[in-house]
This record gives C-alpha cells, sequence and structure tokens, in this order.
C-alpha cells in the first residue's frame, strides 16, 4: 500500500522509495511542472531550520503551488501554549498537504493521526528526517548508478546523527557494507549495531579517520558539535581528528563522492569544494528535486 | 501450642486468583497495572518473601476475582515470570504462565523525555521488540525502552 504521509523512512518500501526517486530523477530533467496549480501547502517550522525550509518552498514554487507557514513557534500561536493536535488540526482547514519541522520526538507521527491532510516530516528532533534520507539515496543512486552492494562510510558524529540512522536504515535494504568512523564518545549506538546484525550486513568501527577510506564508494560526512561532548578537553581533542582534507582523497576510488547533510562547519576543509569527488552542494540541489516527487506523489498528481 | 497461635496466617483463598513469583520491587507496579487498588473483595498481599530464582518475590491473593488474558499479560512487561493459580472451591483448577504481548498500549510510559508522549496527553503505543529481556519501542518517537527504565503509569 502506498503512503498518505512521509513520517519515517521505516514506512516505505523498496518500490516505494524507487518511485520517488524516479520521480525526482524527472523532476531533475524537467524542474518547473504546474503541477501543484490552486494548491496550498502548510510549511510550519516549530524550530527554525532555513535550509530545508527553503528547499521545501523552492520544490513547491517550482510546482507552481502556493505556501502559507510560519518559520519558528515564537511568531505562531504555539507561543500562546496552543497544543500540537490544535494547530495541525487547524492548519488542515486551511491547506492540502502540511510539511512540518518540530523539537520533539514523534510529532509528525502524532500530526498524521490528527491530520485530515497529507503530512511531510521534515525532522521531529532527533528522530526521523525522511526528506534527507530520500535526498541522500537519490544522490547516491545518481552518482553510482545504483544502490546495490555499495561500501559507505559515515564520518563524525555518528551517536546523534540523525541523518545517518536514518540513512543506515534505509541503505540497509541493498547490502550495504558500512565503515563508522567516530571518536569513542560519539560512536555508533547498540542498536544500530544489532539491526545490522540481524540482517547480516557487514560493518567496521573506526577510531582514526585515516588511508581506510580508499576503499569508500561514499563518505558521509557530519557535524562533530561541541555540545555534545560531556567534557570539552574531550572536544577540543577530537574536533580536529575528524576533517577531510584534499590530500586524503588522493587514493579514494574514481567513482567515490563525498557527501553531507549541510550546513558544515569545519569538517569538511574548503580545499575540498574545488575537487570532483565533492557532491555536498549538488546534493542539496537533489534535495529540491527529491521534495518535488515526495509532494507529488503523495498528492497522487503523477501517473 | 502458644507461639502457633501468633504465627501470622496467609490463608488460602476459597475462589479467586493467586498471583505468584512477582518480582518484590514490581509489586505495586503490578498492583496498578491490574487496578487492585480499588477491588473491594478480599486481598492478601505478601512481599520480600526468598525465592530462588527471583530473589526476593511478592505474592498476591484477591478472593473472587479472576482476570481475562488480555489484563493479566499486561503485567509481563514488570513480572515476566509471573504464575497464576486460579482457585475454585480451594483448588487450582487452572494455572496460567503471564505472555508478553506484541503490542502494548497505554500502560507504560515512553522512556524518552523528548517524546510527544511526554508533553501531550496521548496514550502512548509500543511494539514489544525484546520479549525475554522485555524491551518496547515507541510507536511516536521510535525510540527504544527497556525493562530496567519503564515507567508504569
Amino acid at each position: 500500500m502506498e503512503n498518505k504521509h512521509l513520517i519515517s523512512i521505516t514506512d516505505y518500501s523498496k518500490e516505494e522509495i524507487f518511485r520517488i526517486l524516479d520521480l525526482a530523477t524527472d523532476f531533475e530533467k524537467n524542474p518547473n511542472q504546474n503541477l501543484l496549480d490552486n494548491k496550498v501547502i502548510a510549511t510550519l517550522f516549530f524550530e527554525p531550520s532555513t535550509r530545508t525550509r527553503l528547499s521545501f518552498e523552492s520544490a513547491i514554487s517550482r510546482l507552481g503551488g502556493k505556501f502559507i507557514g510560519f518559520t519558528d513557534s515564537s511568531s505562531s500561536s504555539v507561543s500562546k501554549g496552543e497544543s500540537l493536535k490544535d494547530t495541525i488540526m487547524t492548519v488542515a482547514n486551511y491547506s492540502d498537504m502540511i510539511v512540518m519541522r518540530h523539537p520533539i520526538e514523534g510529532s509528525a507521527r502524532w500530526a498524521s493521526e490528527v491530520s485530515r491532510v497529507p503530512i511531510v516530516n521534515a525532522g521531529d528532533g532527533a528522530n526521523q528526517h525522511p526528506t534527507q534520507t530520500l535526498l541522500d539515496l537519490y544522490s547516491i543512486r545518481k552518482t553510482q548508478g545504483t544502490l546495490d552492494n555499495l561500501n559507505v562510510y559515515f564520518v563524525g558524529d555518528l551517536k546523534y546523527g540523525r541523518t545517518v540512522h536514518s540513512l543506515l536504515q534505509a541503505m540497509s535494504m541493498f547490502n550495504t557494507t558500512f565503515n563508522f568512523i567516530s571518536p569513542e564518545e560519539l560512536k555508533i549506538p547498540d542498536e544500530y549495531k544489532l539491526f545490522l546484525d540481524k540482517k547480516g550486513l557487514k560493518y567496521y568501527e573506526h577510531r582514526d579517520f585515516s588511508d581506510i577510506i580508499s576503499h569508500a564508494d561514499i563518505i558521509y560526512m557530519t557535524r562533530i558539535q561541541r555540545e555534545r561532548f560531556s567534557d570539552p578537553m574531550e572536544y577540543e581533542k577530537t574536533k580536529n581528528s575528524y576533517v577531510l582534507k584534499n590530500d586524503m582523497l588522493e587514493n579514494t576510488k574514481p567513482n567515490m563522492k563525498v557527501l553531507h547533510p549541510l550546513p558544515r562547519v569545519k569538517e569538511i576543509h574548503t580545499n575540498v569544494d574545488e575537487n570532483k569527488k565533492a557532491y555536498y552542494f549538488t546534493q542539496a540541489l537533489n534535495g529540491v528535486y527529491t521534495r518535488q516527487a515526495i509532494i507529488t506523489h503523495i498528492l497522487g498528481l503523477k501517473k | 501450642m502458644e507461639m502457633n497461635d501468633k504465627k501470622l496466617q496467609v490463608s488460602a483463598i476459597k475462589n479467586g486468583t493467586v498471583i505468584d513469583h512477582i518480582p518484590a520491587n514490581s509489586l505495586f507496579k503490578v498492583i496498578n497495572i491490574l487496578g487492585l487498588d480499588k477491588i473491594e473483595t478480599q486481598m492478601t498481599v505478601g512481599s520480600n518473601f526468598e525465592s530462588k530464582k527471583l530473589g526476593l518475590k511478592a505474592i498476591i491473593k484477591i478472593t473472587d476475582v479472576f482476570f481475562i488474558d488480555d489484563d493479566i499479560n499486561k503485567i509481563a512487561l514488570v513480572a515476566p515470570e509471573a504464575k497464576l493459580n486460579i482457585i475454585k472451591d480451594y483448588k487450582v483448577v487452572e494455572k496460567k504462565v503471564v505472555e508478553v504481548p506484541d503490542n502494548i498500549k497505554g500502560i507504560a510510559k515512553c522512556g524518552n523525555p523528548k517524546c510527544i508522549t511526554n508533553h501531550e496527553g496521548i496514550v502512548p503505543k509500543f511494539t514489544v521488540v525484546n520479549k525475554k529481556k522485555v524491551a518496547i519501542k515507541c510507536h511516536y518517537c521510535e525510540k527504544i525502552t527497556d525493562s530496567e527504565h519503564m515507567k508504569i503509569f
């Protein structure tokens, strides 16, 4: 059965994921299509996320739709103490679909149970960010020609990084070999290792960010944030150990691409940007096509 | 003989249910889950008995009360080893063991303080992901709560 909402990447089958990626390919060839004519999409950002919001609003605009909403909760009735349920039930009356970002985990699932219009989760706390996962999958398939049997390296904050967890869950459908490079304090949680064990997939953990990346098809970089460390000394020691520099890419495979969900701070040196293997800005562009695909797929506007 | 007179007798019940092998520290959770604080028939509760399996165990004897399986299975989250004896006319007519259900609704709280169920009045729902060492996955925030961190309403 096809989904009415997009809440968690784990709700989507391989077939439905492929359907969205194929639609995104179509939008990349032909981005301006008037499919959302006379449609209103609400973009409710209960916490700010400029990049995700602009990407959605760009996608809606390219489809000829209109959008309404707020960019952080201080400018909405939420600041008066309105419950999420009331906000969603009200806004569902004003729109054909709700795109929402919320700091509380599970908020999107809850919204989908009270809303009469489709909900697209644009991030619920540390839980899920499925449109990011789909654009990551799109970027991987586009650059590698396939999603099957790839060697994917995740680098940085693997403990709190929800983009890592969701992408790991999605890639586990494609016989991926995983490599996890992180400081001890931010290593991949046991529940994900157990998940991979159950699926019989290979994974390796590393503390050093070294020439082991020569086997990678994809290097997925993430930001290491100061506030994640209980010990600030530990942060100072580790912050420079997980930085990707241009010379490190010398012995990597020719098909290899560097991805990053952005915003980047210092974990990818700017001298990587000119390298052909740097893909993170194109990845962000792919986000617009992927979100066009998600919106039109859920609203059933594409045959 | 005098000594015997002063001995506390936990008497057998004529009709009702005996719940045995409750971990002593789960006793009050079991009482809560089954709503035993609200029943009006005779009930005997004993706790901190020595048990080879559990360390310290508790036992509850309730007169004239019988439970349906769905209710009984709810206590599996806190007392997975519990055994029930159904008593009719002083005789055990049936023995039951609890079974951890596949899904639970409204019994436990999600252990994640950032979960929506802990912020708005929502009945929490879970999938049981481990039945031996009970662990439940929140339907909303997708986080796993293990039995150690489980809070019962």
